[in-house]
């Protein structure tokens, strides 16, 4: 139950949050609007959910939203310019984003640098490819792209769920196994509570840090694949600041920025509240879109607050426990 | 031979020296200064003229950096102070203009060190509140729009001249001298540096560790705040969604280069300006050698690793024991 608090607290924002806003729109309780809300950040929630392991093992990602422009591009010079079939450019693109997580985490384990410089690089480096690659905005009109919407599911009443939220839910499922129900899992907890420890208790910390990287790569090639059906284009410029939404999200869900404590469902949660921000404003009609990112700062202010009285309630328990008080 | 690269300075001054050379072969009028309407012009003062802003930023960044702390929250700072300074300029008087704009970058710094200090809160995610929160603050200030001005009091920091020195180059070394004399004149620079080798040791040594962390916020975010004033001077206007944008990496990076240690306890104020002109000189080279200015971010990404790669601890300690093998 105390464990679960952070999650609960997220939840329930979300919830008021839903109820608030179908209370003062009538038409904002439906099935499209919820259907919209996972389409429209389907790509955000994807690569949060790698962020998720990242920041729980202690860690952070800064190249994601590069990754993610990258790989949108990469896939439209790919398909429209080589006629590459859009399969064989996907699992390229997911090699190539897996070799660059890897070496992101091979640096940062094997050079001792902290991850925020070493995926700062990673995201000059993504980005400035990218620029290299094209500056212009490439349409994509391959079959696969204009037949996607076909897909989608109707839901009861006016919503559909697409393709890209399909994907995204799959990718939270896949998140939340291999987090609670794996060794890896097990393993990524134990590198953010105490890189030491882990390392003593026989965690092969470095093989688990370039996995780590890896996975969070990969889950921003996916997100950039999804970006690229969202926006059936390849641009050097999309996703830019993405990776500080991914942050956020992460944290509003209830993780621990110093690692070690975090679920995936929170994560979920999040990213849904971050959408409902952008939805609120975009059924007010006055309200400008500023103030999704001050609402952002505020809701990321009032969440690092509880987790720093929950540390801080948790070491003075813990304290007491052990007969220690300090003067 | 103890490899000591980061403390000596030597490499920086070759480097820029390095650059220069280059770019003097890559466009043989390099070197060419001309007085005219009693200000240089010339691509070598160009060089120092856009390399002012950065270098600002980074005299405030190299002290959080010190206290091992990070602040990536600057470039909003800017953002928002040049939004305040352009829309007063035009009614207002010069000295309120002034205060007004400094005043916000002041608050922005006190906000910073209370999460930091007071809070304890890790310091990139204390800023990132404000990094997100504070390009919406700027737009809210501009109403969305892009906010020009013709004041001439307020332009002449941006294109004004002191003896012919650019006002903004001239601002900037005034700036250096009053951190010089401020923290190596004074004790402040030891304990800044003491809180950021062993922030606990030095509280209980009697170091001020909470005044200290709260006051180079407070300092850096005023920094940002003049840095901020110099750009929309620059550009007779304020753009609250690209004024600034991305600057905080370029300050990093700045403070990277000038050798100063990301974990901490030592710091080079001239280095770390002398590294903002080494990425401004290489900005420069790239567009004066006709390369597209997109090589600009891959550039920097490679000299970001290869500094990284020269601060590691790893390849430090295999320094040490070459040395021990060669005597």
């Amino acid at each position: 139950m105390n464990r679960l608090f952070p999650v609960l607290v997220t939840t329930a924002v979300f919830l008021i949050g839903f109820v608030v806003c179908s209370l003062q729109f009538p038409n904002f309780a439906s099935t499209r609007v919820v259907a919209d809300l996972l389409t429209d950040n389907a790509f955000l929630g994807i690569v949060a959910t790698g962020m998720t392991f990242v920041i729980i093992s202690g860690g952070i990602d800064l190249s994601v939203g590069a990754v993610i422009g990258f790989t949108t591009v990469f896939l439209a010079l790919a398909i429209q310019q080589l006629g590459i079939s859009p399969w064989l450019a996907f699992a390229a693109i997911l090699i190539v984003c897996a070799a660059f997580g890897a070496a992101m985490g091979a640096v940062i384990q094997y050079f001792d640098l902290p991850p925020f410089i070493v995926t700062l690089a990673g995201m000059f480096l993504a980005r400035g490819a990218s620029f290299l690659m094209s500056t212009e905005s490439i349409p994509i009109n391959a079959p696969l792209y204009s037949e996607l919407p076909d897909y989608a599911i109707k839901l009861p009443g006016d919503g559909q769920l697409t393709v890209i939220a399909m994907i995204m839910l799959a990718v939270f499922a896949f998140g939340i196994v291999l987090l609670h129900f794996t060794r890896f899992g097990a393993n990524v907890y134990a590198l953010g509570g105490s890189r030491v420890t882990a390392a003593l208790m026989g965690v092969r910390i470095g093989r688990v840090t370039i996995l780590i990287y890896t996975l969070s790569s990969v889950l921003a090639g996916l997100s950039g694949i999804v970006f690229s059906f969202y926006t059936s284009a390849g641009y050097s410029l999309s996703a830019v600041g993405v990776e500080l939404d991914t942050i956020a999200a992460v944290v509003i869900g209830g993780t621990l920025l110093a690692g070690g404590y975090g679920f995936v469902f929170g994560t979920f949660v999040g990213v849904l509240i971050q959408g409902l921000i952008q939805s609120y404003i975009n059924f007010d009609g006055t309200l400008s879109s500023w103030w999704t990112k001050i609402a952002t700062g505020i809701l990321l202010f009032a969440f690092i607050v509880l987790q720093q009285a929950m540390v801080g309630f948790a070491r003075r328990r813990s304290r007491r426990a052990v007969g220690v008080t300090l003067s | 031979m103890a490899l000591r690269l980061p403390r000596s300075g030597v490499p920086q001054v070759l480097a820029f020296l390095a650059i220069l050379a280059i770019n003097w072969t890559v466009s043989p009028q390099f070197f060419d200064i001309r007085l005219q309407d009693g200000r240089l012009f010339g691509s070598l003062i160009d060089v120092f003229n856009r390399g002012a802003p950065v270098a600002l930023l980074s005299l405030g960044m190299v002290l959080v950096i010190a206290t091992r702390g990070i602040d990536l929250s600057v470039g909003a700072v800017m953002a928002i102070s040049g939004a305040i300074a352009a829309s007063l300029a035009d009614t207002h008087p010069l000295p309120v203009v002034l205060a007004a704009a400094l005043g916000a970058g002041l608050l922005c710094g006190l906000w910073n060190g209370l999460l930091v200090a007071v809070l304890g809160i890790q310091p990139i995610v204390a800023t990132l509140i404000l990094m997100v929160a504070g390009r919406g603050i700027a737009q809210l200030i501009t109403e969305g729009r892009i906010v020009t001005f013709t004041a001439p009091e307020l332009v002449w920091f941006g294109g004004g001249s002191v003896l012919g020195i650019p006002a903004p180059v001239a601002i900037t070394l005034g700036m250096l001298l009053v951190t010089l004399i401020l923290v190596r004149g004074t004790a402040l620079g030891l304990m800044i540096e003491a809180t950021g080798g062993n922030a606990r040791a030095s509280a209980l040594a009697g170091v001020g560790t909470t005044a200290m962390t709260m006051a180079v916020y407070v300092w850096c975010s005023l920094c940002a705040a003049l840095a901020g004033i110099i750009a929309a001077a620059d550009i007779l206007g304020a753009d609250a969604n690209n004024a600034g944008l991305w600057l905080e990496l370029d300050a990093i990076l700045a403070v990277v280069i000038g050798g100063t240690s990301l974990f901490g306890g030592r710091f080079s104020l001239v280095y770390a300006v002398l590294g903002a002109l080494i990425i401004q000189a290489m900005n420069t080279g790239i567009l004066l050698s006709g390369f597209r200015p997109e090589f600009n971010l891959v550039v920097k990404a490679v000299v970001v690793l290869v500094v990284l790669l020269m601060q590691s601890p790893r390849l430090s300690g295999l320094g040490l024991l070459l040395s021990r093998v060669s005597k």
